[in-house]
């Protein structure tokens, strides 16, 4: 593989592959009970819904920002997740994945409720008539119905992720082996002097990556809907 | 069983105030769509929460409101819904299992095989629910049902969304149900033709009060009750007497012998007998040049008439009839309560082992 890619570029690739998928594996537990009271809660569901879908919709630098107001390193939050459990985000890949499953958040998110919505509601109360309790419902029956969902939005978000630039570079900054992402690595090799033609390779190898994981996505898709 | 019943409910803009209470072994739940016989099925099995209401079922309460409300989960109350509701990522086997693996205690290996044999299931355990036809997935759900050891069981219109042929493919597993299983059911319905075959009991609700209920052989000749509900007709219990060589079952009852088709059940047994309110025809004397194999004698015991037509009700011995003919021929032959009148029959309907 050496032969092939820079040990530099593989690093850039590996990152970018761990900080996607710690992304979008966090942030699914949250996208998918999200995703059940959107589609369960008229009222709270449609407010909250419009709520998880800004990170869509605000400039990722935005949220690079806000993220850095609350995860910051003297930020309420960011200092208290320091001192009481070390956990820290600032300049660390792990500040990457937070920012990358923000902003993917609200793509899982959808992709589930989808799938909760086009299932039939009486299933859950015929699972009740036959002794299932809340826990076992969720597991047995809205889990599976919302298979379909949760596999086509965990590649979305996914393929999505690969791409988060703005949110990353301003809430953990450019820093190669730590925070240097595919995107962030091609910045970094246009600012360069002479470095187009690196930015070219990496350009090419984010659009295979993403090639792969969109029909990936679609394959997987189309085999659970059938 | 004993199944008592007391709810007050508001949805939208219809009000549910019903109170009954039945101890037959299938009880019909009758009445026209939207009366609220599916609000009734729901806050038996603990689906809905009405606000006001107690529901006991053998003595053991379910809800007894405000104090008392057994969740659906923990009720032991089986649902066989109209629309099958069948998991679609489980096999039938799952299907099956699904409530067996909740229930406690289970029935054992036996009773799934007895089961999954009684309604024809074995060909189709590892299949998926969207292969099935309607009836497939209404005998699935059914097994699935009875296989989670409910105390009873509620079939809300089960047959309801299946066609005419599907129906009668059903209506049989639903008897021998009925028979072999010792297991009280509520059958929703307003199908006459079912509620006449299965029924030991009928309540019949409309508009969300419960009108009248009784046993099934007093209220479907029930002149008043069953108002706005045709074909009216009359349902009983008869002895097979003997049978005869020329094809034909002689059946005896209060009223007399019925000469009918031959009937598979053996001289002794009794079976369940209908006759149709159109099926009858009055006769002032009685006929005897006819092709009609049963003429019974009769006292006219009440009369219903409408603009154009004639609900007579005879008793025939001590089993009530009812017939269905024109008002002009009421008054024609002037049929009033306490004139002595013969029965014809044009057909007569042996519906089962009773």
């Amino acid at each position: 593989m050496t032969d092939i890619l820079t040990p530099a570029e593989i690093t850039a690739l590996g990152l970018s592959l761990r900080v996607s998928g710690v992304a979008v594996a966090c942030a699914l537990p949250f996208a998918f009970l999200t995703a059940i009271f959107v589609a369960r809660r008229p009222l709270g569901g449609t407010l909250l819904g419009g709520i998880v879908h800004l990170p869509l919709v605000l400039p990722p630098v935005a949220v690079g920002y806000l993220l850095l107001v609350v995860f910051g390193a003297r930020a309420p939050v960011g200092a208290w997740l320091d001192q009481t459990l070390g956990v820290r985000f600032v300049f660390s890949w792990t500040g990457a994945a937070l920012a990358s499953g923000l902003i993917t958040f609200p793509l899982q998110v959808r992709a589930i409720r989808l799938a909760l919505e086009s299932a039939d509601p009486g299933l859950a109360d015929a699972a009740r008539t036959l002794g299932a309790r809340r826990f076992d419902r969720l597991l047995n029956i809205t889990v599976p119905l919302a298979l379909p969902g949760i596999v086509s939005g965990l590649i979305t978000a996914f393929a999505a992720s690969l791409g988060e630039f703005g949110a990353i570079i301003t809430f953990v900054s450019n820093i190669p082996g730590e925070t240097q992402t595919l995107p962030l690595a091609i910045y970094a090799a246009l600012q360069a002097p002479g470095g187009e033609a690196e930015a070219a390779r990496l350009c090419v190898l984010s659009i295979l990556l993403a090639l792969i994981f969109l029909s990936a996505g679609e394959i997987t898709f189309r085999r659970i809907w059938r | 069983m004993s199944l008592e019943v007391f709810l007050r409910h508001k949805m939208g803009g219809f009000a549910l105030d019903a109170e009954f209470a039945t101890h037959g072994k299938v009880t019909a739940l009758f009445g026209p769509s939207g009366a609220g016989k599916s609000t009734v099925v729901a806050a038996i099995a603990g689906l809905i929460r009405p606000r006001q209401g107690r529901i006991a079922l053998d003595g053991r309460v379910l809800t007894d409101l405000p104090h008392l409300f057994v969740p659906a989960e923990r009720r032991r109350v089986g649902v066989v819904f109209q629309d099958a509701r069948l998991f679609p990522a489980m096999s039938v086997r799952n299907n099956l299992l699904f409530g067996w693996r909740r229930a406690e205690p289970k029935a054992d290996a036996a009773a799934i095989a007895r089961i999954t044999e009684l309604l024809g299931l074995t060909p189709l355990l590892d299949r998926r629910p969207r292969g099935l036809s309607g009836g497939e997935k209404s005998r699935v759900a059914l097994g699935r049902a009875l296989l989670a050891s409910p105390g009873m069981l509620l079939l809300d219109e089960p047959l309801a969304s299946l066609d005419a042929g599907r129906r009668a493919e059903i209506l049989p597993y639903l008897e021998r149900l009925a028979r072999q299983e010792n297991l009280p059911m509520l059958y929703v319905s307003h199908q006459v033709e079912e509620v006449a075959r299965l029924a030991d009991e009928i309540v019949v609700i409309e508009n969300g009060r419960v009108k009248a209920q009784g046993p099934v052989f007093d209220l479907l000749t029930d002149l008043d009750a069953v108002v706005g509900v045709p074909p009216l007709g009359a349902v009983f219990e008869a002895v097979v007497q003997e049978h005869r060589p020329d094809n034909l079952s002689l059946l005896a009852f209060s009223g007399g012998v019925l000469t009918v088709r031959r009937v598979p059940q053996a001289a002794g047994a009794r079976v369940r007998v209908r006759l149709r309110a159109e099926d009858i025809m009055l006769a002032l004397k009685e006929p005897k040049a006819i092709s009609a194999n049963n003429v019974l004698a009769c006292v006219v015991n009440a009369i219903r008439e409408s603009d154009d037509e004639a609900d007579v009700q005879l008793m025939c011995g001590s089993t009530r009839l009812v017939a269905r003919i024109t008002a002009a021929s009421r008054a024609r032959l002037d049929i009033k309560p306490g004139l002595a009148v013969y029965a014809v029959v044009k057909s007569v309907t042996v519906e089962r082992g009773a």
